[in-house]
């Protein structure tokens, strides 16, 4: 039954729709709130440090977990992105539950029923959501479990948990949803959770094919891009050049009387149209765009200048530095910081590396619906953080957040903050403006690559002491680059607000700290250094539009540490695998990379022919997270221009694993993505801008170029956290790929992307 | 009105003969598989078979559709009842975000209908013309070739079994 507590209703908050609906107020927020209140990572707010995973953000247990007459429903603020999530949390909810997966429901981030975790990002979701769930379900068993032992008066240690039916040694049973009649979930989870047994688990640890598939392979509704309510618009908005060109002109009459248009919008430099078909809007789109007349007041840099005017803009210094067995100590930011004394000595090693912007690249441009009915603007959107982009669209409009609903519905895969959030804002936008008509709007593939926020153009440099045995003695590695975490912070980190009659002003530019780090993430060694300094060149006036794409600096800065480790087990005259080895305390880390060298034979390679190259590169993403070692053979063909990946062998370690198929399918796809990435990807800008507008104006990997053959290897570790596994193999790709073209070309190409910069 | 036949039914529908096939199968038909993905015939999300060849039907005139048949990954099976190579595909979980899935599995039905076992290297110049972003490709190919393996897509084999 269901567990109503005694506060009032709060249904802004999370009235939760399904059956007899348990509303369940929050009231107690506002005091937890006040007192902590710090924000994690992914812009959610932390109300309690001391509870696993994002219990620490929304410590209720009924927040999670609900169960009333109609059933049982598991709900989690993450949301499905493509990697399988949704299916890995159900497994671990159903194994702390002890139900099968069937039998209950599972419901993903919505502002209106689920717990807010912020953004789904930076592989955090297994590592907080993941871990919420697993402790708040254990717990409500826990708590079941003592009520069906009163209620059917035996001791809970005599009770067998049978898919859903507690029994008692004398027959008695009760379901779930019997044994919850008069329990209140309503409260705070404890700190620690009865212990389960990981060789117990059903479905932890197994291949559960992923919930989401079978409707994707057959054409079932799947996609926000697939919804079709009843009465619903299409619209297509228009966006000016670049960022900061002026709407001189433009012919909304003739639009307007185009065929199915039912409304032009104009607002400053804001261009949409609405029809009632989607052809129709697209054709009204082309008219309006080719008779908009743009007065231009930028000028942009172009590839060859990118990296040279990153260093003369406005910036700030965040210097991080590592002194002995110490963690990671960031200071606070300063314009100017001091440099570091050069490194001197007889063995010092100097090299730096740079890459060009580059598109998430989405395969479906960005979508989303919205509708202003009854006094809410409900919006379906395929954002990584419904309640971040609540609270943006709310401000833009100007509407309470308790009158915006934020519903997560599937899209193309994002990897990043991508136009999801400025799609959801231009649909709430227009339908605010179209009471009761549902509004889908769709961009077009230019206005994808034009306006999402580019992951960012970088530039290292590292300069690394080491002692006459190889044994790194002090270590300075510095980066520029623009910001990698511009989400929705504020209404004017919405493209729409800056476009409008009255923009919104963007928040300024933040760097995610030390140690999960932003330009600066993985640019501390996991090694063993004594004296380690990065400094961090955080540059805030973005000619280009950027923010968070998989992995972030990660990408380049791990290029740039295993191609020093590889010089440096050059100069030493060691293995590049014995050098990492013998620099390394982790026994973790030791594991993945061992595994790798045996399982790709490093050590009993045959000579390899000319045009042949292999590279070694190792990485615990952020320091904290999984860890990931990667081997890999290439040939090049410099006649065709082309570099062909023959193998790949790659070992991680996740933590506990929950679905190893899964984990399995994300790390092969990291690989392929970061390939591509390194050898093809750079956003052309220059001229008005951006100017890779297509799939021929940025060219990625396509079948003929996909490597012959990956291998991932896991190393489980039950009973261990889980670790994520989305963004942990794309640095070591990169850097593994750096190194087997420089062996196979004779050139050690520090430049990304690795084909158009070797043959220009 | 506009007639055509997609996957075995015959529809009438009222638009501009201009209307790219994606819009009218999307919107007028109800039919989620083939997808928007860049509207220029780069990416292949929209695949669809016309006369069991396939094409973009972002590209496609609907009313270039007239006397020819037209087939969506709709009519390839169901989540019951699912073709070869969409059973292979939910068996190899060769799927990720899977916005690109049902147009990879639309032009490999063409490919293994015309050429039973078809090479690695026909299968990777066969899909070349679409992409997929979140790097599922080894799992693709992995679905394709199981159904290769067993020519049971080719005419001629689908003919013999059927008679």
């Amino acid at each position: 039954m269901s567990t109503p507590s005694d506060k009032p209703a709060s249904p802004g908050r999370r009235a939760f729709l399904a059956g007899s609906g348990v509303v369940v107020s929050f009231a107690l927020f506002g005091t937890l709130r006040v007192r902590a209140g710090q924000e994690n990572t992914l812009g959610a707010t932390v109300l309690n440090p001391k509870l696993p995973g994002d219990l620490k953000i929304e410590p209720m247990l009924d927040a999670w977990i609900k169960i009333d007459a109609t059933g049982i429903t598991v709900c989690s603020g993450k949301v499905e992105l493509g990697t399988g999530v949704k299916t890995a949390l159900w497994q671990v909810a159903a194994d702390q539950l002890a139900l099968p997966l069937e039998r209950f429901r599972f419901v993903t981030a919505d502002t209106a029923l689920t717990p807010d975790e912020g953004y789904t990002a930076g592989s955090h979701t297994m590592a907080d959501g993941g871990t919420a769930i697993f402790h708040a379900a254990s717990q409500v068993r826990e708590m079941l479990v003592e009520a069906a032992a009163a209620k059917l008066g035996v001791p809970s240690a005599q009770l067998v948990l049978d898919n859903g039916i507690i029994r008692s040694p004398d027959g008695g049973q009760l379901t779930y949803e019997e044994a919850a009649a008069g329990v209140n979930l309503h409260r705070v989870a404890a700190e620690t959770s009865p212990a389960t047994d990981p060789a117990a688990y059903r479905y932890i640890g197994r291949n559960v094919a992923r919930v989401d598939i079978p409707a994707k392979v057959t054409g079932g509704a799947a996609y926000v891009q697939d919804m079709r309510p009843d009465g619903m618009h299409h619209a297509r908005v228009v966006r000016p050049p670049n960022r900061g060109a002026v709407l001189a002109s433009v012919d909304i009459p003739s639009a307007a009387r185009m065929p199915g248009v039912v409304r032009v919008i104009r607002d400053g430099n804001y261009l949409a149209v609405v029809a009632k078909g989607e052809w129709q809007a697209v054709v009204a789109m082309r008219a309006l765009q080719a008779s908009a007349q743009w007065r231009q007041t930028e000028a942009f840099p172009d590839n060859a200048s990118i990296h040279r005017v990153l260093k003369t803009l406005p910036k700030l210094d965040y210097v991080s530095t590592r002194q002995g067995a110490a963690g990671v100590r960031q200071a606070a930011p300063v314009p100017e910081a001091p440099p570091p004394v050069p490194l001197d000595g007889p063995h010092v090693e100097r090299l730096a590396a740079t890459k060009q912007y580059v598109l998430h690249g989405s395969i479906g441009p960005s979508c989303a619906l919205a509708v202003w009915r009854d006094g809410i603007l409900t919006v379906w959107t395929h954002s990584q953080g419904v309640f971040p982009l609540r609270a943006g669209i709310a401000g833009l409009l100007g509407l309470p957040k308790e009158q915006v609903r934020c519903v997560h519905v599937e899209g193309s895969g994002c990897y990043g903050h991508n136009g999801a959030d400025d799609a959801a804002a231009d649909a709430a936008l227009i339908a605010h403006r179209m009471p009761g008509v549902p509004i889908r709007v769709q961009w077009m593939r230019d206005q994808e690559a034009g306006w999402e926020p580019l992951g960012p153009a970088m530039e290292t440099s590292l300069e690394v002491a080491t002692g006459a045995d190889g044994s790194l003695a002090a270590w300075r590695h510095a980066l520029w680059s623009t910001p990698h975490n511009e989400r929705i912070t504020n209404p004017g980190r919405l493209l729409a607000a800056w476009l409008v009659s009255q923009p919104i002003a963007p928040s300024p530019p933040s760097p995610i700290p030390q140690p999960e780090g932003d330009a600066d993430r993985n640019a501390v060694p996991l090694y063993r250094v004594p004296d380690v300094r990065v400094d961090m060149h955080f540059v805030t006036q973005m000619p280009f539009r950027t923010s968070a794409m998989r992995s972030l600096g990660a990408h380049i800065n791990v290029v740039t540490i295993e191609s020093m480790m590889d010089r440096l087990a050059e100069r030493h005259g060691q293995d590049p695998v014995d050098y990492r080895l013998a620099q390394l305390d982790d026994p973790r880390a030791i594991g993945v990379i061992r595994r790798v060298a045996d399982e790709f034979g490093w050590k009993t390679m045959a000579p390899r022919p000319a045009n042949r190259g292999v590279g070694f590169a190792f990485a615990q993403y952020k320091n904290l997270m999984g860890y990931c070692a990667l081997a890999l053979e290439v040939e090049v063909d410099p006649e065709r221009r082309s570099i062909r990946v023959l193998r790949v062998v790659a070992a991680v370690d996740c933590g506990q694993i929950v679905n190893p198929d899964g984990l399995t399918n994300q790390i092969e796809g990291g690989i392929v993505q970061s390939t591509s990435w390194t050898l093809y990807e750079q956003v052309q800008i220059g001229g008005v801008g951006v100017r890779s507008v297509d799939w021929q104006s940025y060219p990625i990997l396509r079948f003929p170029q996909v490597p012959d053959r990956i291998d991932v290897h896991m190393l489980d570790q039950p009973g261990k956290p889980f670790l994520g596994a989305a963004e942990i193999a794309q640095g070591p790709t990169a850097a593994a790929l750096v190194s087997a073209v420089g062996e196979a070309t004779g050139r050690r190409m520090l430049q990304l992307p690795l084909v158009p910069n070797l043959w220009p | 009105m506009i007639e055509l036949n997609v996957n075995g039914a015959v529809h009438r529908v009222d638009v501009d003969p201009a209307t790219p096939l994606l819009y009218v199968l999307r919107n007028e038909l109800a039919l989620n598989g083939a997808k928007f993905g860049c509207g220029m015939g780069q990416c292949g999300a929209c695949t669809v078979l016309v006369d069991n060849r396939p094409v973009f039907s972002c590209l496609y005139p609907v009313s270039s559709t007239a006397g020819r048949t037209v087939r969506t990954v709709e009519g390839l099976g169901t989540p019951a009842h699912p073709g070869p190579l969409q059973k292979a595909f939910v068996d190899t979980q060769a799927v990720q975000c899977g916005y690109c899935i049902a147009g990879m599995i639309v032009r490999a039905q063409a490919l293994l209908e015309a050429v039973a076992h078809p090479t690695e290297a026909q299968i990777r110049a066969h899909m070349s013309p679409n992409l997929c972003r979140c790097g599922t490709h080894m799992r693709i190919l992995e679905a394709i070739r199981r159904v290769a393996s067993s020519g049971e897509l080719h005419r001629a084999a689908s003919k013999e079994n059927r008679s």
